[in-house]
């Protein structure tokens, strides 16, 4: 009896989602599919934590002012994105706290990217322009996504992302514009920044265990490879329209496939930084369990206010 | 410069904002609990604000064409006339808020009064940036007390931040011939109670927090003055850093 209800369950919950029907929080849903969100949104919620670092790292140092108040804006709204990401998750049972103790213990992951170091000014432009152009193109997608507070969350985040992307590309465009060595600086950033961003597309498609049922249960809507040749194919040409060179010797224009072709990925750094090589790796770990390690008087300080009151207001 | 004073009253609430906005920025990624790091970056993101806003007004009084970059980037360390209080560093996020805290509770009332300067210009820049600061002052305010009557650590600990932030409180009102000439020619309204609002609302929020005004009443002054502490050159060299390398370049 119990397994025929699974069944019947599974059936109905497989139906709606191929109806394009949104999977809400109280829906019974399989367990599988649970977990696998709530690994997804929680490491997409981390990525945006542990992402404010080497941004943040310039706040200080912005060569104007202007530029520092939009930086400034700019981290502030990956802080809320998290914010938002991981009360998504919370919808799924998930408790916050618990999936940032795993960040810390390393065994939750978040973008490699964000293990490469923020070396000059124009890294904050190569950040913005490329990293938020390729979390953008995975975003868009996720839009559409089965379970319904994570597309509407996408909705909100993708709008900020694009404008963090011109945003980039902007500073981009005027360090590019700019003296001798500003230009050098903005090549610079795209020299390092290009090839890690080509890699958060994630393993080629064959390589990609997760994402046939992720893809069954439009979770994912686009493979890794695709989503990759849509970036680059969208990059390339903004980057010939400043004067800049991207770093790869074998990238031409194929008439026939309407697609840049490209060198091969260097799989071997993709996961020697996943798994803890990385520049950065330790450094942002220890960041973050610092920043929730010092403030541990403070939380709990707050939970004893909040104590004293309700007693005072009860009593 | 037809008006000197209005020249130099400008820094110094202009070099207010940018340091202390400068200060609150060095939190970013590092708050507590990610609802504060937001925070606390917001108010920063005022400040800076406010900081544009007023040395790039400060630069028109100067008439040496000079904006808010010039004047915020690139003046030298004796130059700048920000109280020593929003230069300490960040310390501890109980020393950071008690910093805000005696910051905001002063600044509240002073943009009260400037909201009716008879220069219309400083007068529609206290109006924007009294909006901000009523909730500056109304978040760091709540967090005083929840520290200062939360744990028995964080009682400690926000006390400690008070006996040593204190001493730095008085610069705040400080007061010389710049004003004495502003108020005579009514630019600035009487600023007179502005003193007594301030102690009011310590007052009622260290009672509130159980925490008690130090018995030392040493002044600690001179940033009004030019004369800073040790902990300025290097946060100005991170300030500056950009300007300085790559000088009279677009951004």
């Amino acid at each position: 009896m119990k397994v025929v209800e699974t069944i019947d369950l599974e059936q109905k919950f497989q139906d709606k989602i191929d109806r394009e029907i949104k999977i809400e929080p109280n829906d019974w849903m399989p367990e599988a599919y649970r977990k696998t969100l709530i690994r997804q949104m929680s490491q997409h919620a981390h990525s945006e934590i542990v992402g404010m670092l080497p941004e943040a790292n310039w706040i200080t140092r912005a060569p104007n002012l202007r530029r520092k108040a939009v930086l400034l804006a700019k981290v502030q709204d990956e802080a809320g994105h998290g914010l938002y990401l991981y009360s998504a998750t919370e919808t799924l049972g998930a408790d916050r706290e618990d999936t940032i103790d795993d960040l810390h213990s390393g065994k939750a992951k978040y973008s490699s990217i964000f293990n490469y170091p923020a070396l000059s000014w124009a890294d904050i432009g190569a950040i913005g322009w490329l990293v938020d152009g390729a979390a953008i193109m995975n975003q868009v997608a996720l839009c559409r996504c089965s379970y319904g507070p994570y597309a509407r969350a996408m909705v909100k985040i993708c709008k900020e992302e694009s404008f963090h992307q011109r945003q980039g590309y902007e500073l981009l465009t005027t360090l590019a514009n700019g003296s001798p060595e500003q230009k050098e600086l903005a090549q610079d950033a795209l020299n390092r920044f290009w090839w890690p961003a080509i890699m958060m597309f994630g393993p080629n498609d064959d390589e990609s265990p997760n994402s046939a049922q992720s893809m069954k249960w439009k979770i994912k809507r686009l493979s890794n490879d695709d989503l990759r040749q849509n970036f680059i194919d969208a990059t390339v040409p903004q980057a010939e329209l400043i004067g800049l060179k991207v770093p790869d010797e074998n990238l031409k224009w194929n008439e026939e496939t309407g697609h840049y072709d490209f060198s091969p990925i260097n799989w071997d750094e993709f996961w020697q930084v996943i798994g803890g090589n990385g520049p950065c790796n330790k450094q942002r770990v220890d960041a973050r369990r610092k920043a929730k390690e010092d403030g541990m008087w403070v939380r709990d300080a707050a939970m004893a206010f909040a104590e004293k009151r309700m007693k005072k207001q009860s009593a | 410069m037809k008006n000197e004073a209005l020249f130099r009253y400008l820094l110094r609430l202009g070099d207010d904002s940018l340091i202390l906005g400068q200060r609150l920025a060095e939190w970013c990624g590092h708050g507590p609990i990610l609802e504060e790091d937001i925070a606390m970056t917001n108010i920063s993101l005022d400040l800076i604000g406010q900081a544009m806003s007023i040395l790039d007004y400060a630069g028109v009084v100067e008439e040496k064409g000079r904006d808010c970059d010039k004047l915020g980037l690139l003046r030298f360390e004796k130059e700048y006339v920000n109280v020593l209080l929003v230069e300490q560093p960040n310390g501890d996020f109980g020393d950071t808020l008690m910093r805000q805290f005696l910051f905001d509770a002063f600044r509240k009332p002073l943009y009260e009064r400037l909201v009716n300067s008879s220069d219309k210009q400083l007068a529609a820049i206290a109006d924007k940036s009294l909006k901000e600061t009523r909730y500056h002052l109304k978040h760091s305010s709540e967090w005083i007390i929840r520290l200062g009557d939360g744990t028995e650590e964080s009682h400690t600990r926000i006390q400690n931040s008070l006996d040593i932030l204190w001493r730095y409180s008085f610069e705040l009102f400080y007061s010389d011939e710049v004003e004495i000439e502003l108020t005579k020619n009514g630019i600035l309204p009487d600023l007179s109670g502005i003193r007594s609002e301030w102690e009011a609302t310590v007052n009622s929020v260290f009672q509130q927090a159980t925490i008690v005004i130090p018995s030392n009443n040493w002044k600690f002054e001179g940033g009004r003055l030019g004369r800073h502490s040790e902990h300025f050159g290097h946060l100005l060299s991170e300030l500056q850093y950009m300007q300085r390398a790559y000088p009279n370049s677009q951004w």
